[in-house]
């Protein structure tokens, strides 16, 4: 990440942004110029600008997901200077401001590089493999309507503190795409974590990490080997601490002989 | 025309337990039978799509962004209401019903309203029951705290980010139907039109937005839950995709559009800060229980630094307005009140737009830390945007279109006009009337997808045969045809100016005649320059690539050229409704003090628009509204 940029001036800024224009045609990096950028734009918002210019030339602008431009929804997605979502603690690459840049800075902008997420075009990719893992098992099967109050079980602010720490997971990929091993272990992790430390989650608890497990694996994502790169990418500071919760309840799992057991049907 | 909103007569505690026995069943072994094609995957869409696959219908469910659990739901930031009255601070069923009955304006039908308050309990249960980490006390119980437009402590919630957990909660409901095999999704897929045949909704043609095709999707009924259009003032707190298609060529179909001009500004926005700005960021209206609004007394002092404003020299205003509410008073009086004082001259920051929200007197009551537990993470969000530190210095603040009340018409099933075409959530017209309570967003797409459509469609299936239209319909093709011409239409102008520098120009009008103050004259300038930019876009407009492809200028452009049509209607409803209520506010229409002057003599009705076609008048078919629990009454928060 470049040095904090001074003053409020205007920036230009070279991109060199991967450009490919579908998944099974070739790709290649091309440099645009970004000019008359201020602090105050967001790193999206000099996308924009870029793209508009683009248009403009007759050339196709650059295709790249997002939506909500507030860090939550978890679209936007990008590797910045070779750092998913550019590098700043806790910031989403919509929610990164150009004031970390200065003028004449270069840029290196690439997709999501996982075997999971195949490209769909230039930095847009297919996640559809994290909805896959969530569709194995990633809930707790209770009907609407006939459920007790909520008050009826007290949780202790500890463990739905707990919970709230792994469920503050905005499902970007960005976990994934740090990976040496392309493994989304900080995303299924905080999913099992986040239902294991409450009572709610108790009961399908050693089926739902057996089959997220089974679903990694039958999805194209790799395993953990202690890297810590998807801590350290996590635009919303999971802690790698819940792949270990992950882990043992993957052995409670193995110990109760549900690993390979069929996860809960709809009854 | 008068239109009917088939509310149950009789006690209104008694409405929706009469109504759901009375309503026709489908029997379990036919469920499978029909299938349901649900439009939006965010609170609304999702419950829903999650509940009837559960039930057993055979759903389909799509939405525009790569996953479900990326709709705009997930954005919502402070709560959700619900009347449990745990902190047994006086709170009831009605008295959520009379709040937000109040706090809409007197423009809601109550009977839709009451429902809303009666289940609201039901979707706390639901939501801890699915692991929706709410906020809990030591002791291991639910928390509480209290938003804009109520004196009770009543809105739960998940840190800074209650919509995010309760979307993925929905979302986990929906997958585990995805896994059944009960519900197929469809990710990156835009309904851009509806099929009707023989007066009812029979299906959707869509927009494969990775491969271009288009392609129409039959069902027994359709039910849209596609969110608000504020995006037609370009800068909201909308995500970038949020647009009025799905319900505008809804609209066009023949379903009405319900209050058009009913949009709601939210007072706690971060301030604009140039012209290429995309979009506008919300912090929570929960940052109002701790930090008070003001702006400089003297317009000399607007340049100085804030800490250097004596306590005299500040104006409190609305403490010194509303004193019962203080900093709590309804986001539409905060809102109007911020742009009064900045009317007058006494704004801060860039371009004089901004009030302050201090924390100072907070933390010196509570500590840094107490302030760092509650709003944390907003005050990192504000400090990422505006590279200020909230807790050294007051935050900058401005209001921003957030949320539309308008929305498709629908009657007390939540079914249009069209038989078989349901519309839910943000999407309707129905609960919040002229003016949306916060943390009433959440409440009422829960309600609507977990615990009302789940009812209500049985009373419209039963009585329809399942499978009645195939894909090969002539109604589907016709479709199929007009959405591709459309589409090369939008390739083929190739002229000089960007969407996206249309969608400025239109937003920019928008937003400085028919935003927060609006006026005959305003409106009625709107009215004459929509229709030319209009052309201008249709003739000027240069969309980049090709129709069968990935390609995001083109969904864009037609998300634009709805906008272009539907601004006008807005302005329209806004013109013709000459009073001020909510999120309406009429200059010429205002008491002495400046709160909003509602007339009930004459506009005590839902406006429901019916389109006639490009260059045809809309007609105006009026739903009267009855008050016969909540008495009419000037809203006063004083």
């Amino acid at each position: 990440m470049s040095a904090q940029a001074s003053g409020h001036g205007t920036m230009n800024i070279k991109l060199i942004v991967w450009r490919q224009a579908g998944p099974d045609k070739p790709g290649n990096f091309e440099t645009y110029e970004a000019k008359g950028i201020t602090p105050h734009h967001s790193f999206l918002e000099m996308l924009d600008v870029v793209n508009e210019d683009l248009i403009k030339q007759g050339k196709d602008p650059i295709t790249f997901d997002h939506d909500c431009r507030e860090g939550i929804c978890g679209t936007c997605s990008a590797v910045v200077n070779g750092v998913p979502h550019g590098g700043q603690k806790r910031t989403t690459l919509c929610q990164l401001h150009m004031r970390k840049f200065k003028d004449g800075d270069s840029i290196y902008l690439e997709p999501w590089r996982a075997r999971a997420f195949p490209i769909i075009r230039d930095l847009m990719v297919d996640r559809g493999a994290l909805d896959r893992l969530i569709q194995a098992a990633g809930w707790i099967s209770c009907h609407t309507g006939g459920v007790p109050d909520g008050n009826s079980t007290p949780i202790a602010k500890r463990d739905a503190d707990y919970a709230m720490d792994a469920a503050e997971c905005i499902g970007c990929g960005a976990c994934v795409a740090a990976c040496p091993n392309g493994a989304a272990m900080l995303f299924g992790g905080a999913k099992v974590a986040q239902y294991a430390a409450l009572p709610q989650g108790q009961v399908e608890a050693p089926e739902r990490v057996a089959a997220m497990i089974q679903a990694m694996a039958e999805n194209g994502f790799g395993n953990c080997s202690n890297h810590y790169e998807c801590q350290a990418a996590c635009p919303k500071g999971i802690d790698v601490k819940f792949i270990t919760r992950l882990n043992r309840e993957f052995y409670k799992a193995l110990v109760l002989d549900k690993v390979g057991a069929t996860p809960p049907k709809k009854s | 025309m008068i239109l009917d909103g088939k509310a149950p007569t009789g006690r209104i505690e008694e409405s929706w337990d009469k109504h759901r026995f009375e309503l026709k069943l489908v029997n379990p072994a036919n469920k499978r039978k029909y299938k349901v094609l649900v439009v939006g995957t965010g609170l609304a869409g999702a419950s829903a799509a999650a509940s009837l696959g559960e039930l057993g219908y055979n759903v389909e469910a799509f939405c525009y962004q790569d996953s479900p659990r990326r709709a705009h739901s997930i954005a919502a930031q402070g709560g959700i209401n619900a009347a449990k009255n745990y902190p047994n601070d006086g709170d009831s069923i009605y008295r959520l019903f009379y709040d937000t009955i109040k706090g809409g304006d007197f423009r809601a039908r109550e009977a839709d309203v009451w429902r809303l308050a009666q289940v609201s309990n039901n979707i706390i249960d639901q939501c801890v029951a699915q692991g929706v980490p709410f906020a809990r006390d030591y002791a291991g119980y639910l928390d509480t705290r209290s938003f804009g437009g109520a004196q009770v402590s009543r809105t739960f919630y998940a840190r800074g980010q209650t919509g995010q957990q309760l979307l993925l909660g929905a979302y986990t409901a929906l997958s585990r139907q995805i896994k059944a095999g009960s519900v197929k999704l469809f990710p990156r897929t835009e309904m851009l039109d509806l099929v009707v045949v023989d007066g009812e909704a029979k299906g959707i043609t869509v927009r494969d937005l990775v491969t271009g095709e288009i392609r129409t999707h039959v069902g027994d009924a359709v039910v849209l839950a596609t969110g608000g259009y504020v995006n037609v003032f370009y800068l909201s707190t909308n995500a970038m995709g949020c647009s009025v298609t799905a319900i505008w060529k809804a609209a066009k179909k023949g379903a009405y559009f319900a209050n058009p001009c009913f949009t709601q500004i939210h007072p706690t926005c971060i301030p604009q800060a140039g012209d290429y700005q995309s979009k506008l960021t919300l912090m929570s209206e929960s940052l109002r229980n701790d930090g008070r609004v003001w702006v400089p007394k003297k317009k000399e002092d607007c340049n100085k630094p804030p800490n250097e404003i004596g306590e005299d020299d500040r104006d409190y205003y609305l403490e010194r307005k509303y004193p019962t509410f203080g900093n709590l008073a309804p986001r539409d009086i905060s809102s109007r009140a911020a742009k009064e004082a900045c009317d007058d001259g006494r704004g801060v920051g860039p371009g004089g737009r901004g009030v302050y929200l201090d924390f100072a007197a907070s933390i010196k009551r509570l500590g840094e830390n107490v302030i760092r537990e509650r709003y944390g993470n907003l005050f990192e969000m504000y400090e990422r945007i505006t590279d200020e530190d909230g807790y050294k210095q007051p935050m900058r603040i401005y209001p921003a279109p957030h949320y539309s009340m308008g929305g498709l018409w629908v009657d007390y099933n939540l079914m249009s006009n069209i038989p078989g075409l349901f519309v839910l959530g943000e999407a309707n017209f129905s609960v919040h009337g002229a003016n949306r309570l916060g943390a009433s967003a959440l409440m009422q797409g829960l309600a609507d997808g977990y615990f009302v459509i789940p009812y209500t469609i049985g009373g419209y299936l039963a009585a329809a045969k399942p499978g009645k239209v195939k894909p090969d319909h002539a109604e589907c093709l016709k479709s199929i045809a007009d959405v591709q011409e459309t589409e090369k239409k939008l390739l083929g102008v190739n002229g000089k100016r960007t969407v996206t520098e249309f969608m400025r120009e239109l937003g920019s009008l928008m937003w400085n005649n028919v935003g927060m103050g609006r006026s005959e004259a305003s409106l009625t300038e709107a009215i004459q320059k929509i229709p030319a930019i209009r052309e201008e876009f249709w003739k000027n407009v240069k969309v980049s690539g090709g129709g069968m492809e990935t390609n995001q200028q083109l969904e864009n452009a037609g998300r634009t050229a709805d906008f272009f049509e539907f601004s006008e209607l807005l302005a329209r409803d806004a013109l013709h409704r000459n009073e001020s209520c909510g999120g309406h506010f009429r200059e010429e229409y205002q008491y002495p003090d400046g709160e909003a002057k509602r007339d009930d003599a004459n506009f005590c009705y839902v406006a429901a628009w019916e389109l006639k076609g490009a260059g045809q008048e809309p007609e105006l078919h009026k739903e009267p509204l009855k008050f016969e629990n909540v008495h009419l009454a000037v809203r006063s928060y004083k």
